[in-house]
């Protein structure tokens, strides 16, 4: 049994509008654990996005606690988050989110120059491969290579946890497996625990364990026995 | 270099039109204050020191002709340190190879000692040999315009008696730093010179021997001026004394302050100005960027870049924003301060140029730019430090449009859809358009309020000079002469007309008020010199009394009909009690006006002149000036064509400069606003004018939405810079206003055309700038962008 590296008590997240109360989070209690992969499945609005950025030190939970290893992150300031977030913690998005006057090389360097024991920019994305790309700018590469940079960016710092919202959600498939299979790879070479929330259900095949949403809480947790290669996955 | 410094510097070339047109924004008031403050220091500091090196006077008196045994007894006034007494009168000088006469102002130098105060300081040559009464030293402007070395000659008209005299030396003087002769508006250092010579010479020239008539004190520190001023004019008193002043009346020096607090002024009005359109400029560009950058910014912290890491990011992309603005600030500051310094140096004369600007100064003015960008993008830095990491991760929510009574309204004027939109974004950003406007409004009010000086002076110059006085020369005699020399000068050659006037040096008092001025006095009917009122009629002074300007009246309390308490502190020195006849109301002065046969009655005394005003023939003036040169107790000749040719030049030529100066300023300003304002307005726009454009809108369609609402933003701006301009001019006039003179409130109606003309202009230039953007306009891309 691995070790478990993020556990949560009884998080809510409430969203008070006005008029009403939005329950984004209604008692999520989950355990996660190191070196896994894990894929958050759920309806939309079903608070995926909301846990990933509770658990990445982006959003407080409005009740509950968090656990990191054996830090509490519901207790920390936002020093303490930001400091969390530096050190142990790799973002992918779904809209890449890369600086647009930034080139590739530099982008990832945005992690590098401020991380504790970041590899280095060139390395990062080779490792994605793109190391032929390093000085273009995202408005001279295709989705999936702006993706792989994300991704490069989110693994320079060889983060403990990688999380990732939605990372193929606007790429077509044969794009969307280059960039699972870059997960993967990360994943299993370096051990670094993932977790990637998805709308599509075939990607739950690569995964060691899937988690499914719904109204703001688990609804149901299945552990794979055996997973596929995202080559293997067909959508 | 920090890949996040790398995206500073990207974005900041990026927006570097922007930035620029920010950055010479605040460079005018970089620029401005280290102009006004650098010269403001370095004059004063020059002062300071020139006038304790060479020991400038506190006091000054004049009298009629004092006993040199009265000096002993002012040292004793209690708090004086130091006394000077000297003789002093003015000569016609013959200048050979000139045929214009020349004005002296002639003072005694002491033979045996040094001067003890007001030392003039040797430029070239040497002082007077005591022993040899003709050797005389002259101020160094005055050598330097007509071109003297030791050992020049020229003779000068000593109260009817021809001398020649050897100059042996140039000095400059701490009381003659601004140099200006009788009557003179402008400095004319050809035709009017200071003379040293011995005091044996000077008392010989003027009757002086044993006697003088000029004293200087300077206290010790704590005195009392006006108590020594009452003591000296006691003192002085049986002696013709004319009343003892200090240092603020003291000509020369007042030219000096007068400069000084216009230094001031301009320090205290403009850089704010232009610091706060900069930092709005600042604010408004840095909120837009802060919007744009939502994701980028979430991404940051995302990653482990910290809230103030985060705020010094932007705080930086406006600091470099400041830095150009401060640097171009600088340079242009340092060719404004030179040029100013060369102006001075031709007005002024001090013996060492310390006309240098500190480098405090630059420090100062540079803080104070980057102080005033780092303000106005502080809110939007501090927006993004404050922005949660998640939110800024989503799309941000979009505006909340609410149907208002407008909008009903807007539907039912069945106005155009692009119009609407026009409309309706300037309602969105109320705050925002009405900063815009009010931007350019400023602009439009820079012209107005510096150009309408040109009308205001166009009227000055009317009045005193053409209409006032009408005279071509004036013929300033030593003292009052018996009328008959009128005769002598109606035979001058060249001379058509010549009409006799009067002035009385003469102390005004109404209760514990008191005035010292100089009573005009001419006869009924003259036609060369006239009173004028406002409008420019010309009055009669009724006998029996005195007339007296507005401004004079208020400040002795009295009103027509009130009796005052004239003392003369010429001829007979005797005090009248004058019955006020009339009030009249004038631009210039504190005029105090008399009937010259009323007042020849008062005194007793067979009819008098002290001026004769006279038209003459352009063809003979050569042979007016050679004669003239030799009329004894002709101390001067104030040629008005002259006067009116060198004060229009000057005039003209600073407002060409001035309203360069400010029609440049109010264009950058424009430029500043608009180009932003449009740039921003694209930026925010650019997703909805492409939709248009795919919609199949055309080009100009999509533009007019773009350049309607600037310029109806450019359009509100007008009234409200017409509103402010009127008003700045009017506290410009208030300001101005002064004992000697009134700047009249002219306002044409073209000066507010020229300003809104400038600035509509240049509103639409800079839109028409960003329009071309528009056009290059990727559909594609704009689309693909996220926002
Ligand atoms: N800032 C906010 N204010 C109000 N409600 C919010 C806010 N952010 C999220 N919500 C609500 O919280 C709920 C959960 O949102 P969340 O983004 O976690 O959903 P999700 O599962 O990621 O959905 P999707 O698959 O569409 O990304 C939704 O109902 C959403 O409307
Ligand atoms: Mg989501």
């Amino acid at each position: 049994m691995p070790e478990i590296i993020f556990r949560t008590e009884n998080i809510t997240k409430v969203y008070d509008t006005g008029e009403v109360k939005v329950y984004a989070l209604a008692g999520v209690d989950l355990e996660l654990f190191k070196g896994e992969l894990t894929v958050l499945l759920g309806p939309s609005g079903s608070g995926k996005s909301t846990l990933l950025n509770i658990l990445g030190g982006l959003d407080h939970a409005t009740e509950g606690r968090v656990w990191f290893d054996n830090t509490e992150l519901t207790k920390m300031t936002d020093r303490g988050l930001t400091k969390y977030r530096r050190d142990h913690v790799g973002f992918v998005f779904q809209f890449y989110n890369l600086v647009p006057s930034l080139t590739a090389r530099e982008n990832v360097q945005l992690v590098t120059d401020v991380a504790a024991d970041p590899m280095p920019a060139d390395e990062a994305l080779g490792l994605v491969g793109l190391g032929d790309r390093m000085d273009h700018f995202p408005s001279e590469m295709s989705g999936g290579e702006q993706q792989r940079v994300a991704i490069a960016r989110a693994i320079a710092k060889r983060p403990q946890i990688l999380l990732c919202d939605e990372p193929t959600g606007a790429l077509d498939s044969t794009t969307g497996v280059q960039v699972l299979e870059v997960l993967r790879d990360i994943n299993e070479r370096f051990g670094t625990t993932t977790v990637v929330i998805t709308h599509n259900a075939e990607i739950q095949r690569m995964a060691h364990r899937v988690i499914f949403f719904q109204d703001g809480k688990i609804s149901e947790t299945r552990i794979n026995s055996e997973r596929l290669a995202p080559s293997e996955i067909v959508w | 270099m920090q890949a996040i410094d790398r995206k500073l510097f990207r974005d900041f070339q990026r927006l570097w039109l922007q930035a620029i047109a920010i950055a010479v924004v605040l460079s005018c008031g970089v620029a401005i204050l280290l102009t006004s403050v650098g010269m403001f220091v370095a004059l004063s500091e020059t002062r300071t020191a020139y006038y304790e090196r060479n020991r400038f006077a506190d006091v000054f008196a004049h009298t009629v002709r004092a006993p040199l045994s009265l000096v002993s007894e002012i040292a004793q006034i209690d708090g004086v340190a130091g006394v000077e007494a000297r003789i002093s009168g003015t000569a016609i000088l013959d200048i050979p190879g000139r045929t214009r006469t020349a004005v002296g102002r002639i003072l005694s130098y002491p033979e045996k000692t040094n001067p003890v105060l007001n030392l003039p300081l040797l430029i070239q040559g040497r002082f007077p040999d005591p022993a040899v009464t003709s050797e005389i030293v002259v101020n160094a402007p005055f050598a330097e315009a007509n071109n003297f070395r030791p050992g020049d000659s020229f003779s000068a008209n000593l109260r009817g008696q021809k001398r020649s005299f050897t100059i042996v030396g140039a000095v400059q003087s701490p009381e003659f730093v601004y140099t200006i002769g009788p009557g003179a508006m402008m400095p004319d250092n050809e035709a009017f010179g200071i003379i040293w010579m011995s005091e044996r010479a000077a008392a010989a020239a003027f009757d002086m021997t044993g006697a003088f008539n000029e004293v200087a004190l300077s206290f010790a520190t704590g005195t009392n001026t006006a108590s020594v001023i009452d003591a000296l004019d006691d003192l002085l008193e049986p002696f013709g004394g004319l009343g003892a002043y200090d240092r603020t009346d003291h000509q020369s020096d007042a030219f000096l302050e007068a400069e000084l607090s216009q230094l001031k002024g301009m320090a205290a009005i403009l850089p704010p100005v232009f610091f706060a359109i900069a930092g709005f400029l600042v604010s408004m560009v840095m909120s837009r960027i802060i919007a744009l950058e939502r994701s980028e910014i979430g991404l940051m912290k995302a990653i482990g870049y910290s809230n103030t890491e985060v705020c010094l990011h932007y705080l930086m992309l406006a600091g470099l924003i400041a830095l150009v603005g401060v640097l171009i600030g600088w340079v242009a500051g340092t060719i404004l301060a030179r040029s100013l310094a060369v102006q001075y140096a031709t007005f002024f004369n001090f013996p060492y140029v310390i006309f240098h600007v500190s480098y405090w100064v630059y420090a100062a003015a540079g803080l104070a730019g980057l102080a005033t960008t780092s303000l106005g993008a502080l809110q939007a830095a501090l927006k993004a430090a404050r922005l949660a990491p998640a939110i800024a991760m989503q799309p941000p929510a979009p505006p909340r449009f609410k149907r208002s009574l407008i909008d009903e309204a807007m539907t039912k004027a069945r106005l155009a859809q692009s119009t609407i939109m026009i409309l309706r974004s300037l309602l969105r950003w109320p705050v925002r358009s009405l900063l815009t406007s009010l931007g350019l409004a400023l602009a439009v009010a820079s012209v107005i309020a510096s150009i309408f000086i040109n009308d205001a002076l166009d009227e000055i110059v009317d009045l005193t000079f053409y209409q006032t006085n009408r005279q071509d020369a004036m013929l300033l005699f030593a003292e009052d002469i018996p009328e008959t020399v009128l005769e002598e000068v109606r035979n001058l050659p060249g001379v058509l007309q010549a009409e006799s006037q009067q002035f009385h040096a003469a102390i005004l008092r109404k209760g514990h008020l008191s005035k010292r001025v100089a009573i005009d006095s001419r006869r009924p009917g003259a036609d060369l010199s006239r009173v004028l009122d406002i409008e420019g009629r010309p009055l009669d002074v009724p006998p029996g009394g005195i007339l007296l300007s507005r401004r004079l009246a208020g400040q002795l309390g009295v009103h027509a009909g009130d009796t005052l308490q004239a003392e003369f502190l010429t001829g007979r020195r005797e005090t009248y009690s004058l019955t006020v006849t009339g009030l009249v109301d004038q631009l210039l002065g504190l005029g105090a006006y008399m009937d010259l046969e009323y007042l020849n009655a008062l005194f007793r005394q067979a009819p008098r002149l002290s001026t004769v005003n006279v038209t003459l023939d352009e063809n003979q003036i050569d042979d007016l000036h050679r004669a003239i040169k030799d009329i004894p107790r002709l101390t001067g000749i104030i040629e008005m064509n002259v006067n009116r040719r060198a004060f229009q030049d000057t005039i003209e030529q600073n407002i060409v400069v001035m309203n360069s100066i400010y029609i440049s300023i109010a264009i950058m300003i424009t430029v500043g606003v608009s180009y932003n304002a449009a740039r921003i307005q694209l930026s925010e726009r650019a997703r909805e004018l492409a939709s248009l454009r795919i919609l199949g809108f055309g080009r100009g369609e999509v533009s007019y939405i773009l350049i309607g609402e600037m310029m109806l933003i450019a359009l509100i701006a007008q009234p409200i810079g017409w509103l402010i301009g009127a008003w700045i001019a009017s506290a410009m006039t208030n300001a101005f206003t002064s004992d000697l003179y009134a700047i009249p409130l002219v306002l044409k109606p073209h000066i507010f055309a020229i300003g809104s003309l400038v600035v509509l202009s240049a509103t639409l230039g800079s839109v028409l700038i960003v329009r071309r953007r528009l056009d290059r306009l990727d559909l594609v891309s704009v689309m693909k962008t996220r926002e």
